[in-house]
């Protein structure tokens, strides 16, 4: 069996005339924490819909479980799909169905389980994460937080064997981001799962992540594990992990020379 | 929202919308009357049909009896052939008179049926042979003008002397023809 | 000689600007073809993919209860004043003539055959149009409708396609409703008010208004209204850009393009039936 449960082979994706990837190589093995690291609009959110199945590359592989996704017709996209979960930034959770609800919708869409199982598989996914009490609730009575675990026990409501995360940290108070770093963790290793997390949050994904990839311009830049990234010299990883105001990206957009532009009287428009 | 509270507004609505529609089948429109049961067909032949158009109404004594179904123009003997459906319900003698009335001053064109004395009836396929064509307005007005103007000159034949009278009689002639209500 | 540089420059700049000003049209023009085509190509796509909407049908019921049965207090109230308003200026008109007693048609015909179906999409598109493309711009802007993709279930089957027959199932209901409830306000000015004969005013209604050509053709635009209205605001929501700005100019745009949709299709609907 192939170590690896999803694989990116030579990826190269574009809008417009526009390479947003050009050749990217990655590796998830089973069973681990991967980290997709980078700078806003460097493609990291592009890389986990070319996994689901949502866009299709523009040269290059996309292998999960050994089977191309892009080749897939709709029904083999859906049978993929069905090993995945995912957890959206800020939850995306279904505003006219509770709690109960969101957290059964896989489960009611895709299975043919008796309501009493699915009453409860879902009592027990909220109990994983937390918020058992809470299942009365909508989605609009619910703190962010809250809703992402909420929308998190919805990823895993089918114990899938791939679990993506985008930007799961993004907007959290310190103790939910505690949280969620816990539940990470624990759910990939209490399911047996991969998890693929995209973030720029350093702290916390280096907490949980077995490998990371750093990915810049278009190309994966460094990749490792996060002892190595932190003692990395590379000036790019360096800025990013340190979080340093000017280096590779620089703190001034292009302008014209400081001096001159004070001293010209032409009016700025 | 639970499911139970929707369907009853949904039920209510939906019900609502069937009696708006039964209400306006049966107290607005003409459902109702224009429900005929089983017919025969009729024909009869007319010079001139004016306006009438097929689904008009055929009536006696001002009683809706059928409906007419097809017009069609006799090559051979330069006339309107119409064919109407009656009520089964109703028998009509051999020699029943059909004409084409029209509907208060300026509505629409029917067909009145108006019975003779005949014992046999009329069967399916059977033909009208007494007809009254449609009024015709404008052959109205040519006709009541031609008479007036042959009416003015016998009068003149007749009293050639007097002036005055003639002049009298001529305004007054004038204003009879003024008067008229065209 | 020296003319000849300057003209050459105005001519320059003036032609310039006329190719932009075509290039700008020419660049609209296709955009508004192009959206056409996408719009087009989820109306097949919702229609085959109509199966759960049937088969769950508590989804479409819902949508029936969101759509339909939240309009009713606008229609109602609306087609009340309708009605009212079509007898007192008909009835200023009509008793000039000396045919006072044919408000009752003037009031039934006008409903049945225009202002029902027409003044209902109408209301149906800024009340109900503007709900479902607000919604529906909503789950796209927070990422529900790939959330669902990503959980192979189909957003079209299951969000899209139960709200489309929810509109169609609607639309001739309410404009039944409007077409009945405004006869009654007609009928209350009318008879009561302005003291137009009980009978007459039935009577004459019921021997002018035919079942087939009138009512029933009544129904059939409004279903044609519903198809074209709910349409219009499903595909405006799905295609929304998905910010909040985005949302709420396809929110305008799905009132601006029903009405306009409504009124044509009268147009093209009415001269069908009346040869026919």
């Amino acid at each position: 069996m192939n170590p690896n449960i999803v694989e990116i082979d030579h990826l190269s994706f574009g809008y417009k005339g526009r390479l947003l990837h050009k050749g990217i190589n990655m590796v998830f093995p089973r069973g681990k924490v991967v980290a997709i690291m980078g700078g806003s609009g460097s493609g990291k959110t592009t890389l986990l819909r070319l996994i689901g199945g949502q866009i299709k590359p523009s040269a290059g592989e996309v292998r999960v479980d050994g089977e191309v996704v892009h080749q897939q017709d709709r029904d083999g996209i859906y049978r993929l799909r069905r090993k995945m979960g995912m957890l959206f930034q800020h939850g995306a959770l279904f505003t006219d169905l509770s709690v109960f609800d969101n957290v059964a919708f896989p489960m009611r869409e895709l299975t043919d389980l008796p309501e009493s199982m699915i009453r409860d598989l879902v009592l027990m996914k909220l109990n994983a994460v937390g918020l058992r009490g809470a299942y009365n609730f909508t989605p609009t009575e619910l703190s962010g937080g809250m809703a992402r675990r909420v929308a998190l026990a919805r990823a895993v409501a089918l114990d899938p064997n791939i679990i993506m995360y985008d930007e799961p940290f993004a907007g959290l108070d310190p103790i939910s981001m505690g949280v969620i770093c816990d539940l990470i963790r624990s759910l990939n290793d209490a399911l047996g799962a991969t998890s693929i997390i995209v973030s720029h949050d350093v702290k916390e994904t280096f907490l949980i992540a077995d490998y990371v990839y750093f990915v810049a311009n278009g190309e994966v830049a460094a990749e490792g594990t996060p002892h190595d990234l932190i003692q990395s010299s590379l000036p790019f990883v360096h800025q990013f992990v340190h979080g340093e105001k000017d280096g590779p990206v620089p703190f001034h957009y292009p302008a014209a020379n400081y001096q001159s532009e004070l001293l010209n009287q032409a009016p700025v428009k | 929202m639970d499911r139970t509270t929707i369907d009853l507004w949904v039920g209510i609505f939906v019900a609502l919308g069937v009696a708006a529609m039964l209400g306006l089948a049966m107290k607005v429109g003409n459902l109702t009357s224009s429900k005929i049961g089983p017919t025969y067909s009729v024909t009869a032949a007319f010079e001139n049909v004016g306006s009438l158009k097929p689904h008009a109404p055929v009536k006696s004594a001002g009683v809706v009896v059928g409906r007419v179904d097809n017009i069609v123009f006799d090559s051979k003997k330069y006339e309107a052939v119409v064919t109407i459906k009656i009520d089964k319900r109703y028998a009509f003698p051999k020699d029943t008179f059909a004409n084409i009335y029209t509907a208060g001053l300026l509505g629409e064109q029917y067909v009145g049926l108006e019975a003779g004395g005949a014992d046999d009836t009329l069967k399916n396929g059977d033909k009208i042979t007494q007809t009254q064509d449609a009024i015709v307005l404008e052959k109205m007005i040519g006709q009541f003008l031609f008479s007036k103007a042959s009416e003015s000159k016998a009068d003149s034949k007749t009293e050639p002397s007097t002036k005055a009278v003639d002049a009298k009689s001529g305004r007054a002639k004038s204003t009879e023809l003024g008067d008229a209500p065209f | 000689m020296s003319d000849n540089p300057i003209k050459i420059m105005i001519k320059s700049k003036l032609l310039s600007s006329i190719t932009q000003t075509l290039r700008g049209i020419g660049k609209r023009m296709t955009e508004r073809i192009w959206r056409l085509g996408t719009g087009t190509r989820l109306f097949f796509l919702t229609i085959f993919y109509s199966g759960e909407s049937f088969k769950r049908f508590h989804l479409t019921l819902r949508e029936i209860y969101f759509t339909g049965v939240m309009s009713l207090l606008i229609i109602v109230v609306s087609a009340f004043f309708v009605g009212m308003v079509l007898a007192l200026q008909g009835y200023n008109t009509l008793q000039k003539y000396g045919s006072s007693e044919a408000i009752g048609v003037l009031v039934a015909l006008s409903l049945v055959r225009e202002l029902g179906p027409v003044v209902t999409a109408l209301l149906f598109a800024g009340r109900a149009g503007t709900a479902i493309t607000a919604e529906i711009g909503l789950m796209k802007t927070t990422e529900q409708l790939s959330a669902m993709e990503m959980m192979a279930v189909n957003p079209i089957a299951r969000v899209v396609a139960p709200r489309f027959w929810a509109g169609v199932i609607s639309m001739p209901i309410l404009a039944t409703l409007f077409s009945m409830v405004g006869i009654l306000g007609g009928y209350i000015v009318a008879v009561p008010l302005i003291g137009v004969d009980d009978g007459a005013f039935w009577s004459q209604m019921q021997a002018n208004v035919d079942f087939r050509a009138d009512i029933i053709n009544g129904v059939i635009k409004s279903l044609v209204f519903g198809v074209a209205c709910t349409m219009i605001a499903l595909f405006e929501g799905f295609d929304a850009p998905p910010t909040a700005e985005g949302v709420s100019r396809a929110t305008t745009r799905t009132v601006v393009i029903s009405s306009l949709a409504v009124l044509a299709l009268d147009f093209v609907l009415t001269s069908f039936m009346l040869v026919i």
